[in-house]
């Protein structure tokens, strides 16, 4: 018995139990798949899967900024982010709503100055090694500080999500319905949530999760745990609820797995959970009921 | 919940795509919206739902100016059926909660879903014929099915206005028969129904009063007043001579320098000439 729970627990426990920062890394990674991966769902739901991509490379010169003004301190990196995935988000609404440019393609065109304005700054003012640690994180190196910043956005981000369920739900599902209602008759209350700030509200809680997933999994690969599982997620269930669950789920397994495997084989820890949520999606697309196994097999059994 | 239009002009980008339209749906009226492709039914009753701005208004009796659009008892709830096609049919919901949406109304955002509000839903799946259908999610259905979970969503709506948009387009005559008697049903409860349609037969025999649109108003009464072959074709004549490109017109109707009703006449010669 001995004989085979010891390689297990060398494997897959003791990383966690012998080193104090791989256990922040694991809860860290945690707490980001249970906030992050729901709201990837419903991004993929609003047709707006690229969005979560655009911002987090948007929210690159706040992180320079911040860099620049005091080194690499997590409070100002990450604020200086918030800051900037904010504007970015208003600027690209602003743009839709009095120009004839559609919201993605605003926003394209803003990350883009953005991603070369961040990069430009923080080359500048740093060593190729702080670049690359803004890039592409490291988990290994998550601090108490910096567990607590991404504990906090997480559990307050899981709560508000949950708050603001049913009207995202409606505004994603028919728009039209919600406007006309607002429109027409909400009650004092309801007038105050117009349909505008639903989808406000959801783009902020967005880039406060890229913006604490930075430290742990870098701007470029916090996206990554957002939309990955929530893909995949679409492939496993037909409701709503279980697609959130199963999201979470799987970046949760892709973060643990991710973890362990850096390190093991000494590879990045954010390329590697997310190389490992890429594993969950082509297995989902191959096995899971919408996938392409189940359906040509149930299509052939209909021909017969 | 009657609706007063006074001069009613409803435009997209400047361009106005419905002008000039004054008249009365009154309280416990049921009307069908009917004219051809591009007469602005829809953006009408989108003018009315208040998805589009409205503009316009006039002189009322008392000589005080009145507003384009007068909704009497506003206070009472509305309900607007769009066109088929403005859905994510894909979004994994089932149909329960999505008629259970219908009492946004009540609940909110934030309200809690009571064992009264779910009877009123199972009820109101009952009456369109989806009873053990609840669980399963709207991107299953049939384009009838999904209609008839959308007018489920309408009774739980409980509204005094209601407003269809081509309420069974792509649906079977079984599900139109269904449908219909619904809208029937409305109009015996004297709820104040409108609906665009396209089927003249469908018109003639179980709406009241017609709504003829090409622009502007053709005509507007009962519906065998409405629906004469006269109107029908100056309604026609009326959607092909329009400029698409039109400035915003003048309140005599002329159009880029040239009398509307100049425009109209010519057209109405080619075409019985032809």
């Amino acid at each position: 018995m001995d004989a085979l729970l010891t390689p297990v627990w060398d494997v897959v426990f003791a990383p966690f139990a012998d080193y104090a920062f791989m256990r922040r890394a694991l809860v860290a990674t945690l707490a980001l798949s249970l906030s992050a991966a729901p709201l990837g769902v419903f991004l993929t739901l609003r047709r707006m899967s690229l969005l979560g991509d655009a911002l987090s490379h948007a929210v690159l010169p706040g992180v320079a900024i911040g860099f620049m003004v005091s080194g690499l301190s997590l409070t100002a990196m990450a604020l200086g982010g918030v800051v900037a995935g904010l504007m970015v988000a208003a600027f690209a609404g602003l743009v839709s709503r009095f120009t004839t440019l559609k919201e993605d393609a605003s926003l394209a065109a803003i990350y883009l100055v953005a991603l070369a304005l961040g990069v430009t700054l923080i080359s500048g003012h740093g060593t190729q090694l702080d670049l690359l640690h803004i890039l592409f994180g490291s988990a290994l190196g998550v601090d108490r500080e910096g567990l607590l910043l991404v504990a906090g956005v997480s559990s307050a981000s899981v709560l508000v999500l949950a708050a603001m369920y049913r009207g995202l739900v409606l505004e994603t599902f028919d728009p039209v319905f919600l406007n006309a209602h607002h429109k027409r008759h909400g009650s004092a209350c309801s007038k105050l949530l117009s349909p505008w700030v639903w989808h406000q509200a959801f783009l902020m809680l967005v880039v406060v999760n890229l913006v604490a997933g930075f430290q742990t999994l870098g701007t470029l690969m916090a996206v990554g745990l957002m939309m990955l599982p929530a893909v995949s997620a679409r492939l496993w269930h037909d409701t709503l609820p279980a697609q959130l669950m199963n999201a979470s789920t799987q970046a949760a397994v892709a973060g643990t797995a991710g973890l362990l495997l850096s390190y093991h084989f000494d590879t990045p820890s954010g390329p590697t959970i997310i190389g490992c949520a890429g594993v969950l999606y082509f297995l989902s697309l191959l096995f899971a009921p919408g996938g392409w196994l189940p359906r040509s097999w149930t299509t052939r059994h209909r021909v017969a | 919940m009657s609706v007063q239009l006074n001069n009613l002009t409803v435009s997209y980008r400047q361009h106005p795509a419905l002008h000039h339209i004054s008249g009365r749906f009154t309280q416990g009226s049921l009307t069908a919206v009917i004219g051809p492709n591009g007469a602005g039914k829809s953006t009408l009753l989108k003018g009315i739902a208040g998805l589009l701005p409205v503009q316009g208004g006039s002189k009322g009796p008392d000589g005080l100016p009145a507003a384009a659009l007068q909704i009497d008892a506003l206070h009472q709830p509305m309900a607007y059926l769009p066109q088929h096609s403005e859905l994510d049919h894909s979004f994994p919901i089932t149909v329960h909660d999505c008629v259970m949406l219908g009492l946004w109304g009540l609940s909110g955002a934030f309200g809690r879903a009571t064992p009264a509000m779910r009877t009123k839903v199972d009820a109101a799946l009952q009456t369109v014929g989806l009873q053990g259908f609840e669980r399963r999610p709207v991107g299953t259905l049939s384009s009838g099915q999904l209609q008839r979970t959308l007018f489920a969503r309408l009774l739980v709506q409980d509204a005094r206005l209601i407003l269809l948009d081509e309420p069974f387009n792509a649906v079977d005559s079984k599900t139109t028969a269904a449908l219909l008697a619904l809208v029937l049903q409305w109009h015996r409860e004297g709820r104040t129904v409108v609906a665009v349609l396209h089927d003249d037969a469908q018109v003639r025999s179980f709406f009241p009063q017609t709504l003829l649109l090409a622009r502007e108003c053709i005509a507007w009464g009962p519906t065998a007043a409405v629906l004469t072959e006269a109107n029908l074709q100056r309604a026609r004549a009326m959607a092909e001579a329009w400029d698409e490109t039109a400035a915003v017109c003048d309140i005599d109707g002329s159009l880029n320098g040239q009398s509307f009703d100049a425009l109209l006449a010519q057209r109405l010669t080619e075409s019985t000439g032809a």
